[in-house]
């Protein structure tokens, strides 16, 4: 009992951490506001919810666009909340690590991104709601040449568009 | 009978070039070259030849083959354009070339006077007589002498009165600022420009072979797609309507077509096409389940080298340029990319990923002779000088947590690997790409 509070307190802290984290393209997250606000202030639907409630994104394995089974776990809430949302749209933005050219990053970002996608999409996600782009290595989420950068960087976003 | 006709040829062919440099030969000892002053018939004139004899010494210096013996040693100091040099004299301090050359003004313009000694045969070699409309035009003058001087002692063809566009960065590295933008071959700031104001972030840009126009990548509403800029018209143009991403474009050898990858909207799989900016008829090339990307025309333009994953891990292959007979030519253990066929048709510059390291080689077109020219963290985008005898790529250097370190800079090297420079920027630069000659 004792260590499963501590799990979620755990829990609870990583989420706020990953708020307070930058944001992506067109995200604006205001960090601070987001992790001071569990209070209850988060706006149900927007992208606040999903990265606070859900989870916004998924991480791949070095040059691979293969959906691991935590990220299947994560996609399967993010279906869910899409359709309890209806009337939210999203694109789905494909990163890639800096190891690896940059043309090559760009072509293994879009299968990444697509992997979420048809994921999305055969959870039932209308495809009308959804799109994605590549970004390469284009737009590392934590700066940083070693693994630990590496592995937040390879990661497929899921952003509301509206 | 037919065999001495062309070694004759062969000869009077070798006879031409006053000294005879060949890439298989390794590490070359530059050759002394004295350049005088250049001289002026008053401030303004002067004032420009200082400035050439600049950018002419610092140019044969930068290729490695020359260098320019000091000045201070000079024991004749005339103008020796219309008079015949005391060879001795520049014997004695050991210039093996001599150049001599004058500024004037005509009411054409501004007319330089050059004239190119042998030393040690006692012979003039060049002669020429230049004329520019105007003062912005001296840099050009100072880079075609040098072109002149190179050709002349070396053989091979001149690379100076080029450009370099390249993507200027700034910028934290998680929201880099990406500009297109172009300079002299030398980098040199007076004819540094920006083609792009950063607002939409520009990729991989690559000259046409045979005029000013250029392609790249663009992000513009967010839309990865290929472009084409003319720099003599400023226009720019989407290349093709296409629903997915478009990247890694280059053109074909006779600058009418576009090559590049184009990832299919509904399986976001990339396949490589031609376009026919003429006729905006389309073909496509590859037809695999792997990524296929960074093609390269091979500059007779019958086939075309293209990295692809294909077999497990990005490799580089070859086919028509139809599509037909691929075939995997890299060969050693690495992951490979970035294929660059040289315009001599010879060679493959390459990028390999191995033991944490990048390296940029250059290989045979059937992937035989695997050789490592530059190794460090990270590497990429070899881009050939149009002589075929040199390489600009980037260097980015490891970048920290606390977002500092990732600085980036353009660099020029021989293909023997000897006579690395920075080529300086005025921000952060990457993706360099080399202009035919002007």
């Amino acid at each position: 009992m004792l260590k499963k509070l501590f799990m979620l307190i755990v829990a609870g802290f990583f989420l706020a951490s990953c708020a307070a984290t930058k944001t992506e393209q067109g995200g604006d997250v205001d960090a601070a506001s987001a992790s001071s606000s569990s209070g209850g202030e988060i706006t149900a639907g927007t992208q606040e919810d999903l990265i606070v409630n859900v989870g916004d994104r998924v991480f791949f394995e070095f040059d691979s666009s293969e959906l691991t089974v935590d990220a299947q776990a994560t996609l399967d809430a993010q279906a869910a909340w899409l359709m309890q949302y209806p009337d939210t749209n999203i694109t789905v933005e494909g990163h890639a690590d800096e190891r690896g050219t940059r043309e090559y990053n760009l072509a293994l970002g879009d299968k990444r991104a697509f992997s979420v996608y048809s994921y999305l999409a055969q959870a039932g996600v209308d495809t009308n709601r959804m799109e994605y782009v590549s970004w390469g290595k284009e737009r590392p989420e934590v700066i940083g040449s070693d693994e630990t950068a590496y592995s937040q960087n390879r990661r497929g976003v899921t952003l509301v568009s509206n | 009978m037919i065999k001495k006709i062309l070694i004759v040829l062969f000869f009077s062919f070798k006879a031409n070039a006053a000294l005879e440099v060949t890439i298989a030969q390794g590490k070359v000892e530059p050759t002394p070259i004295a350049i005088t002053q250049i001289f002026g018939a008053d401030s303004d004139t002067s004032r420009y030849g200082n400035t050439l004899r600049q950018i002419i010494s610092n140019n044969l210096t930068n290729s490695g083959l020359f260098f320019t013996v000091n000045e201070d040693l000079y024991i004749q100091s005339d103008n020796l354009v219309e008079k015949v040099p005391r060879f001795e004299d520049w014997k004695l301090i050991k210039a093996q070339f001599l150049l001599s050359a004058d500024v004037s003004k005509s009411d054409k313009g501004i007319r330089l006077r050059m004239r190119l000694y042998d030393v040690f045969n006692g012979k003039e070699i060049e002669k020429l007589q230049l004329t520019v409309p105007n003062e912005d035009l001296i840099r050009r003058v100072g880079h075609t002498v040098s072109d002149i001087v190179y050709e002349r002692i070396t053989g091979e063809t001149g690379y100076f009165d080029t450009r370099i566009v390249y993507v200027s960065e700034i910028g934290p590295l998680d929201q880099r600022v990406k500009r297109l933008a172009i300079m002299d071959q030398d980098g040199h700031l007076d004819s540094h420009q920006f083609l792009t104001d950063g607002k939409n972030l520009v990729l991989t840009p690559r000259f046409a072979p045979n005029n000013q126009i250029i392609t790249y990548m663009e992000y513009k509403n967010n839309l990865p797609r290929v472009y084409i800029y003319n720099l003599k018209t400023g226009e720019r143009e989407i290349v093709g309507d296409f629903p997915g991403m478009t990247f890694a474009p280059r053109f074909s050898p006779d600058s009418q077509s576009v090559v590049m990858s184009f990832s299919d909207p509904n399986t976001a799989n990339s396949e490589i096409y031609l376009m026919d900016l003429n006729t905006r008829s389309l073909s496509r090339l590859t037809n695999d389940s792997g990524i296929d990307t960074s093609p390269s025309f091979s500059p007779d333009g019958e086939k075309i080298v293209f990295n692809s994953d294909r077999g497990g891990s990005p490799q580089l292959f070859i086919m028509e340029k139809n599509g037909d007979n691929i075939k995997r030519i890299s060969k050693g253990r690495g992951v490979y990319g970035n294929p660059v066929w040289s315009p001599r048709g010879d060679l493959i510059a390459f990028t390999k990923l191995t033991q944490g390291n990048f390296h940029i080689g250059v290989m045979d077109t059937n992937g035989n002779n695997e050789r490592v020219i530059v190794r460090d963290f990270a590497l990429e985008s070899p881009a050939w000088s149009p002589n075929g005898r040199y390489l600009i790529f980037h260097r980015q250097k490891r970048s920290n947590l606390d977002g500092t370190g990732g600085e980036v800079t353009i660099h020029f090297i021989d293909i023997t690997g000897y006579n690395e420079r920075i080529i300086p920027t005025p921000r952060d630069g990457s993706d360099p790409a080399w202009s035919p000659l002007l």
